[in-house]
């Protein structure tokens, strides 16, 4: 059964607890906001990119990023907004190669819309830049075989998914999330592995992510 | 005290208790010294008064003192208080002076002996001057998103001796030299203020203060302070009384650390006269009625002018109640307009809320549901301690992605 191969190396589950640090930076207008944008730490544009996956996982009505919140919300530019929330963030596998994107979709809007330049956020308003601080902490879970992996997935934290799936592969720069390149390498099943990385995280809550890949894993196993 | 922590499990699920408690064993060995001014009142004692034995339990050494302070002292720490929160009140130099004398005076009787010295609000701020080869933290939970200069530039001289600093929102943030966190505060669904009650005992409590539940209620609990607006309350009221026959619960405690409720609550009974639909109740550390009353509640209202984090909100919202806030301090963190509960900006903007609320009981209903799961996954004392311990952690790590 394809579900009890035993695998070439177990799949040892980790967790990744992050806390918020405050820098300090704000910004008023749009001008403001990318040049802070510019000169920010990777973990900054990590933070404002998917602080809302973790922190709201049912549905709610903020869109996907903070910087698409702001400009939307507070200054009233819906367009940009739009433009910013639909980013396709898991094209990107790189944070540099993501914030390059915000940084010219900022730009060319600017260079279209000269009375954006205007809009300025009132008191209290303003945008705080924040950066997300990780903190990755091996579990005692470990998996030895496809069914094993499935029964973990059903029990770990979100926080443990959200960390193979997300931080893994766009902040510490592996090319793949770690199941499917586990489930490649170790289990050898190559299939199964595409059809998780084919996935697109960002359009899950945590928890439905956690029920699609258990749905697809136990899928194979019975097959 | 055994398995307190266990509790937890049915309302966060074991794997979130299991974090906590594989990040407990990596402070194995510290001993955290948390100090503020008050062992009994107010949102910091509370939120001590469970955090401290749960992080016992969990195995991380943890002690809490309290600095004595006298009478004069906090009536200067309260002038700061209310400054910080950008109120235009007169600071003397003799207010700094009473200031540096109660502190040096606790600088010469507190025993430091944690590894990790964890300081709360600016009354204790100047214990720092005690600092030797241990870490130490200050915690901020008051609003100082426009503080007064002066006040303010006098607490930074102690701040940036601190290794890091923790404010509950964003905009509290400052630019200073040394790190700073994000962490908000919490409650805890498990004590008394917060865990489910029996309907006798709600019904109890309403005899106890002579409430008929034949109108609907409106309620705002905190202590008797001019940020918490109780005359702004009492206006609102009326405005909706003009429209829906209904009652006004004001109620709260007093802290020893705050010499002005007495007067705030004298006031608040002067402005409501003769209105028998208005309940105002002094309740000295009475948390299974403010339960009570926020459970009996139709809407419960925060309309405060400045806030530090506003935890009544968490507190109503986690009882499914719709509640009705200023967006001021920390509450935007809690509440999404339309969506966990309605913000507002004014009296007039406060009423027109409450009474869409009494017209719309189903509208009312989904927005208590929303805030119930948005306090479950944000704002209870599980996330608030395992932050705490990932700070504790971070003072010995720098970087961004620290692997324990």
């Amino acid at each position: 059964m394809p579900g009890l191969i035993k695998a070439i190396e177990p799949f040892r589950f980790y967790t990744r607890l992050h806390l918020s640090e405050l820098t300090g930076l704000r910004a008023s207008t749009l001008g403001q906001l990318l040049s802070v944008i510019k000169e920010v730490p990777g973990s900054c544009i990590y933070h404002h990119t998917h602080r809302f996956l973790q922190q709201h996982q049912y549905l709610s009505p903020e869109p996907p990023n903070d910087f698409a919140y702001w400009v939307s919300k507070v200054l009233g530019e819906d367009e940009l907004g739009e433009r910013l929330a639909s980013i396709d963030t898991i094209q990107f596998s790189t944070v540099r190669s993501l914030r390059d994107k915000i940084i010219a979709t900022i730009d060319n809007y600017l260079k279209n819309n000269m009375s954006a330049k205007l809009k300025f956020a009132g008191e209290g308003e303003e945008f705080h830049f924040i950066k997300s601080v990780s903190f990755v902490l091996q579990t005692n879970y470990i998996a030895y075989d496809l069914k094993g992996f499935a029964d973990i997935v059903k029990n770990i934290t979100i926080d443990s998914i959200y960390f193979h799936i997300f931080e893994s592969r766009l902040r510490l720069e592996k090319k793949t999330n770690d199941f499917s390149n586990w489930i490649e390498t170790s289990i050898g099943d190559k299939e199964l592995s595409d059809k998780i990385s084919r996935l697109d995280p960002y359009i899950h809550t945590l928890e439905d992510l956690r029920k699609t890949i258990i749905r697809i894993v136990e899928k194979r196993i019975c097959v | 005290m055994a398995d307190i922590i266990e509790e937890y499990i049915p309302i966060v699920g074991q794997p979130i208790i299991d974090d906590l408690k594989l990040l407990a064993e990596k402070l194995k060995g510290k001993v955290i010294q948390h100090i503020n001014s008050t062992a009994v009142g107010g949102g910091v004692a509370e939120i001590l008064s469970r955090m401290v034995p749960l992080l016992k339990e969990l195995g991380v050494d943890t002690r809490w003192d309290v600095i004595k302070g006298g009478e004069q002292f906090f009536e200067v720490t309260k002038k700061f208080h209310n400054v910080l929160h950008g109120r235009p009140e007169g600071i003397t130099q003799r207010d700094f002076d009473i200031f540096l004398e109660t502190s040096q005076r606790n600088i010469e009787a507190l025993d430091i002996y944690g590894d990790i010295v964890f300081v709360h609000d600016p009354q204790p701020i100047a214990l720092i001057k005690k600092r030797s080869g241990n870490k130490w933290i200050w915690r901020c939970h008051v609003d100082v998103s426009n503080p007064n200069q002066r006040v303010w530039k006098f607490l930074e001289n102690f701040i940036t001796d601190y290794d890091s600093a923790v404010f509950s929102a964003p905009n509290f943030s400052q630019r200073l030299p040394i790190r700073q966190f994000l962490i908000s505060p919490s409650i805890d669904p498990l004590s008394d203020k917060n865990r489910e009650l029996p309907q006798e005992t709600i019904d109890s409590v309403l005899r106890k203060y002579n409430i008929k539940k034949d109108k609907p209620v409106i309620t705002q609990i905190s202590r008797f302070d001019r940020l918490k607006d109780p005359i702004g309350v009492i206006e609102t009221y009326k405005q909706v009384k003009k429209y829906f026959d209904c009652q006004l619960i004001l109620a709260g405690g007093s802290a020893a650390d705050d010499p002005e409720s007495t007067q705030v609550l004298e006031e608040a009974r002067v402005k409501s006269g003769h209105d028998k639909d208005i309940h105002i109740l002094l309740l000295p550390q009475d948390n299974i009625a403010v339960n009570a009353l926020q459970r009996a509640s139709d809407v419960i209202v925060q309309k405060s002018l400045k806030e530090g984090f506003g935890l009544t909100v968490a507190e109503a919202l986690w009882k499914s109640k719709p509640v009705v806030a200023s967006n001021v301090g920390g509450i935007p963190l809690q509440i999404k307009h339309k969506y966990s509960g309605l913000l507002c900006h004014s009296i007039d903007g406060a009423s027109f809320a409450i009474k869409q609320l009494l017209a719309n009981p189903e509208y009312a209903k989904k927005l208590g549901q929303n805030g119930r799961e948005h306090i479950r996954n944000n704002f209870l004392i599980s996330r608030h301690i395992k932050e705490y311990m990932l700070l504790f952690l971070s003072l010995y790590h720098r970087e961004d992605v620290v692997y324990l």
